[in-house]
C-alpha cells in the first residue's frame, strides 16, 4: 500500500493550495460538503441564544480543565491505574510510535485494527507500524476507503469528503477481492463491513482515539455513529488509546455539555449513535471487553500552546471540525492543501505547536480573518486573534516578555522588517512625515507598477495626488474667502 | 514492560510535567452544569406524560423501531418481531429480570451468552441473527437508549449480531443524560462500559449519503413496556 505518493508538507501549502483551487471538480465536492454540514448544524441551534448560552457553559468547562491541566492529571492517572491501565506518556511521535511497537512486540500481533484518531494520524502511527512490519487497519468507513487508496483524510469528521461515490465505487471494485462495481451506498458500505467484520474478530490489538478523559472517574469517552469504535475497544484482547494531554475534564457531568456541543457542531446531530465510556480493562466474570489497556497520552507541542497564555486556548479544541466547515478559505483549497493531520482553522492555530513555525509559517495567513470560525466555535477559541499573533511571532523575534515559539520569526524578512522600521520613524515624527507626503504626493508618477508580491494579484498601489491634510486645509480656506 | 520502558515513560512524565507545573496558571472556576440543565425549557416545562411521547419521536428520528407493549403482554411481541424478521438464533444474557420469562414466552428459543467471547465468537459473529438486552434508561431529549453491560448482558451482545433487541419500561425514560448522570450518581461507579444508543449503527462517509449498518447493528428494536399509570391501556 503506497502511502508516500500522497506525503504532502505544509511547506508547500501556497502551492497545493493555487493547483486546488484550480480544480473544480474538488472544489465542487468542498463546497457540497460544507454547506450540508453547515446546514445541518445550523437546524441544531435554531437561535444564536441557545448556543451562546452552551457554549459558555462548554468555555468554562474547557478552560477550567486546562487551568488545572497538570492536577487532572494526576488525578486522571491515579483512578486509571486504580482500574489496572497502563498509563504511559509520549513526548513526540517517536515516543508515542516506539510505546504502540513495543506492546504489538509483547503480543506478537502483525496487525492492529483502528478507530479514528486524528492524533494516530499526528504521529504517523500507520506509517512507523508499516516499516516494521505491522499492519494498522482503518476500521472508520472514511478512513478505510482512503486507506486502500493510499490517500489521506482531509477533514477532521468526515475524512473522505473529497471523493464522490463514483470514486468509491470504481475503489471497491478494483481493490476488494470479488467486489463487482456498484454505485449503490448502501451496497457499498455492506462491503466495507464484511472486510472489515473479520478484522474485528481476529485482531489482537485494538486502536481508538479519545475524546473526552474524565479525571475524577478515570473514563474515557468516545463519540460516534458507526460502531468501529466500540468493536475496536470491545472485541481485541488489548486495547491501546491515543490522545493529547489536553482532552481531560475534571469530571463526569463536565463531559455532557461537551458530548451536546460537539455532535451539533459537528455533523448537525443531538446525539451521535454512540456515546461509549471505558472506564478499566474488562473486570473479573465479565465475558467480554480487552483483558489489558493502555493509554498514551500525548503531548507534541502541546506544552507549548500551554505556556503562553494567548496561545492556550488552542488546547480548549474538542474538534469538531466545525470552523473548518465555515471557512471560506478550507472550502475552496480543501483539506490536503494544508499539508498536516489538522486542516482548516483548527490546523493553523496547532500545527505551529505541534511542528514548529517554520514549517507551517504559512498556515496562520490561510485566512480572510472574516470570523466565521471563531462565532462557530462552540468552546470559545478566539481563533482569528490566535491566527494574527501567530503571524505575528512567525515574523517578529519575541518581544523578551515570551519565550520563543519554536520557528519563531522564521518568516522574518530583513527588507520588510527593515521597511517597516522606516515606516514607523516616518509616521511618527511630523518633521519627517510631512517633507515625505509632500514628496511623495508630488513625485506619484514615479511609483513602480510592478510592486513585488502586491501587484501579483491586486493593482499597484500609489499615492494620492493630494495629501488629505493639504486637502482640508484648501477647502478651510475656500470657506474663510465664501 | 521492559526496564527501558519504565524509563523512557519516567523521562517522558517528568519532562511534561515540569513543562506544565513551571506555567504560572491561576484556577478558573469550574463549570455550573446544573444550573444550565435546571434553566432548560423541556425540563421546565414539559410533563411526564408527554416525555415518553417525545422519547417515542426522538428515538423514531434515529430509525429506532419502536413497539409499544403491556406489562402483560411484551413477551408476544417480542415473539412477533422474532418471526416477522424470521430471526432464527437469538442471544440474551442469562439471570436478567426478564430472561426465564421470555424464553417460556419464546419456546425456549433464546441462546445464552454463557461462554467468554473467545469461545463464543464464531457464534456471535457469524451464526447470531439478535441480540436482546435490557435497557437502563431511555433519553427523552434526543431518543437515546442508556444501557449498562453487565457480566450477564456482556457488551458485544447489543453491538455484534446484526439486530439488537432492547426491552425498556417507560417509567425509566428521563429527560436528559444529565438528568440520568447526576440524579443516578454514576461518578461514585461507574461501570466498565456505560452506552448511550441512539438508533441503529450508521454512516455519511460516502458522498454525505446515510447508510445504515456500517459497523454494529443493522436495526434497532426496542419493546417499550408501558408502565407508566397514565398509558396502561397502550396498544393492548
Ligand atoms: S477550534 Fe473550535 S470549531 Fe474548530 S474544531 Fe476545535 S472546537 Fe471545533
Amino acid at each position: 500500500m503506497s502511502v508516500t505518493e500522497h506525503i504532502v508538507r505544509p511547506e508547500d501549502f501556497k502551492l497545493r493550495s493555487r493547483e486546488s483551487v484550480a480544480d473544480p471538480k474538488l472544489r465542487g465536492n468542498f463546497r457540497g460538503a460544507m454547506d450540508f454540514l453547515i446546514d445541518k448544524r445550523a437546524a441544531q441551534f435554531p437561535d444564536n441564544a441557545t448556543f451562546t448560552l452552551l457554549r459558555k457553559v462548554g468555555e468554562t468547562t474547557r478552560k477550567h480543565a486546562l487551568s488545572r491541566l497538570p492536577d487532572l492529571l494526576d488525578q486522571l492517572e491515579i483512578n486509571l491505574q486504580r482500574l489496572g491501565v497502563n498509563v504511559h506518556y509520549a513526548e513526540n511521535s517517536a515516543d508515542a510510535n516506539r510505546i504502540f511497537l513495543e506492546i504489538a512486540k509483547k503480543h506478537h500481533a502483525d496487525m492492529m485494527i483502528k478507530g479514528k484518531s486524528m492524533v494516530s494520524e499526528e504521529i504517523e502511527l500507520n506509517q512507523a507500524m508499516a516499516t516494521e512490519g505491522i499492519e494498522c487497519i482503518e476500521s472508520d468507513m472514511g478512513e478505510y476507503i482512503l486507506q486502500i487508496d493510499g490517500d489521506r483524510p482531509s477533514h477532521i469528521i468526515m475524512p473522505a469528503i473529497h471523493k464522490t461515490k463514483q470514486d468509491i465505487a470504481k475503489l471497491f471494485s478494483e481493490k476488494i477481492p470479488g467486489a463487482t462495481y456498484t454505485e449503490d451506498v448502501d451496497e457499498l458500505i455492506s462491503m466495507g463491513r464484511s472486510v472489515l467484520r473479520d478484522k474485528f474478530r481476529d485482531a489482537r490489538i485494538g486502536v481508538s482515539g479519545v475524546n473526552f478523559m474524565i479525571a475524577e472517574t478515570g473514563t474515557i469517552a468516545l463519540v460516534e455513529n458507526e460502531g468501529n469504535g466500540r468493536m475496536c475497544t470491545t472485541i481485541p484482547d488489548v486495547h491501546i488509546a491515543i490522545t493529547g494531554i489536553e482532552k481531560v475534564v475534571e469530571k463526569l457531568e463536565h463531559v455532557v455539555p461537551l458530548y451536546a456541543l460537539l455532535t451539533r457542531s459537528a455533523t448537525g446531530q443531538a446525539v451521535s449513535t454512540y456515546f461509549n465510556l471505558i472506564t478499566g480493562p474488562r473486570r473479573v466474570g465479565e465475558k467480554d471487553g480487552p483483558r489489558e489497556m493502555h493509554l498514551i497520552l500525548l503531548d507534541n507541542g502541546r506544552t507549548q500552546a500551554y505556556r503562553e497564555e494567548k496561545f492556550r486556548a488552542t488546547l480548549q479544541c474538542i474538534r469538531c471540525g466545525a470552523c473548518m466547515n465555515h471557512c471560506p478559505v478550507y472550502t475552496r483549497v480543501g483539506g490536503h492543501s494544508y499539508g498536516t493531520a489538522y486542516p482548516g482553522p483548527i490546523g493553523s492555530i496547532i500545527s505551529p505547536h505541534l511542528l514548529g513555525l517554520s514549517g507551517t509559517r504559512d498556515l496562520p495567513t490561510a485566512s480572510s480573518l472574516c470570523g466565521a470560525c471563531g462565532e462557530v466555535c462552540p468552546v470559545g477559541i478566539p481563533i482569528p486573534e490566535i491566527l494574527m499573533r501567530l503571524r505575528e511571532a512567525a515574523r517578529n523575534n519575541s518581544d523578551g516578555a515570551d519565550q520563543a515559539l519554536r520557528g519563531q520569526a522564521s518568516a522574518r524578512k530583513m527588507l520588510e522588517a527593515l521597511t517597516w522600521k522606516a515606516w514607523r520613524i516616518l509616521y511618527s515624527n511630523s518633521f519627517l512625515y510631512r517633507p515625505f507626503v509632500f514628496i511623495a504626493t508630488r513625485l506619484r508618477w514615479l511609483t513602480p507598477t510592478n510592486q513585488a508580491g502586491w501587484t501579483t494579484s491586486r493593482t499597484p498601489l500609489r499615492p494620492a495626488p493630494r495629501a488629505m491634510r493639504e486637502l482640508l486645509a484648501q477647502r478651510n480656506k475656500q470657506r474663510e474667502k465664501n | 514492560m521492559s526496564a527501558t520502558h519504565l524509563s523512557d515513560n519516567q523521562r517522558a512524565r517528568s519532562a511534561i510535567f515540569k513543562r506544565l507545573r513551571e506555567i504560572p496558571v491561576s484556577p478558573l472556576p469550574a463549570p455550573d452544569v446544573q444550573a444550565y440543565f435546571r434553566a432548560q425549557p423541556t425540563v421546565l416545562v414539559q410533563s411526564s406524560a408527554n416525555r415518553i411521547e417525545r422519547f417515542i419521536t426522538q428515538a423514531k428520528s434515529w430509525r429506532t423501531e419502536i413497539i409499544e407493549a403491556t406489562p402483560g403482554t411484551w413477551q408476544e411481541y417480542v415473539a412477533e418481531v422474532v418471526q416477522k424478521k424470521s430471526l432464527q438464533r437469538l442471544l440474551a444474557g442469562r439471570g436478567t429480570s426478564f430472561s426465564e420469562g421470555l424464553n417460556r414466552a419464546l419456546g425456549n428459543k433464546l441462546s445464552w451468552y454463557d461462554e467468554d467471547l473467545s469461545e463464543i465468537k464464531p457464534i456471535l459473529f457469524s451464526e447470531t441473527d439478535a441480540g436482546i438486552t435490557t435497557v437502563r434508561s431511555g433519553v427523552a431529549e434526543t431518543g437515546s437508549l442508556i444501557v449498562w453491560p453487565t457480566h450477564n448482558e456482556p457488551r458485544s451482545l447489543s453491538l455484534v449480531p446484526p439486530v439488537h433487541i432492547a426491552i425498556l419500561y417507560a417509567s425509566d425514560i428521563v429527560e436528559t443524560l444529565f438528568e440520568a448522570v447526576s440524579t443516578q450518581n454514576w461518578a461514585s461507579g461507574m461501570p466498565t462500559n456505560a452506552l448511550l444508543i441512539s438508533g441503529p449503527s450508521r454512516t455519511s462517509d460516502i458522498q454525505r449519503t446515510l447508510a445504515y449498518g456500517a459497523h454494529g447493528p443493522k436495526e434497532l428494536v426496542l419493546i417499550l413496556i408501558r408502565d407508566d399509570v397514565a398509558n396502561t391501556q397502550a396498544r393492548a
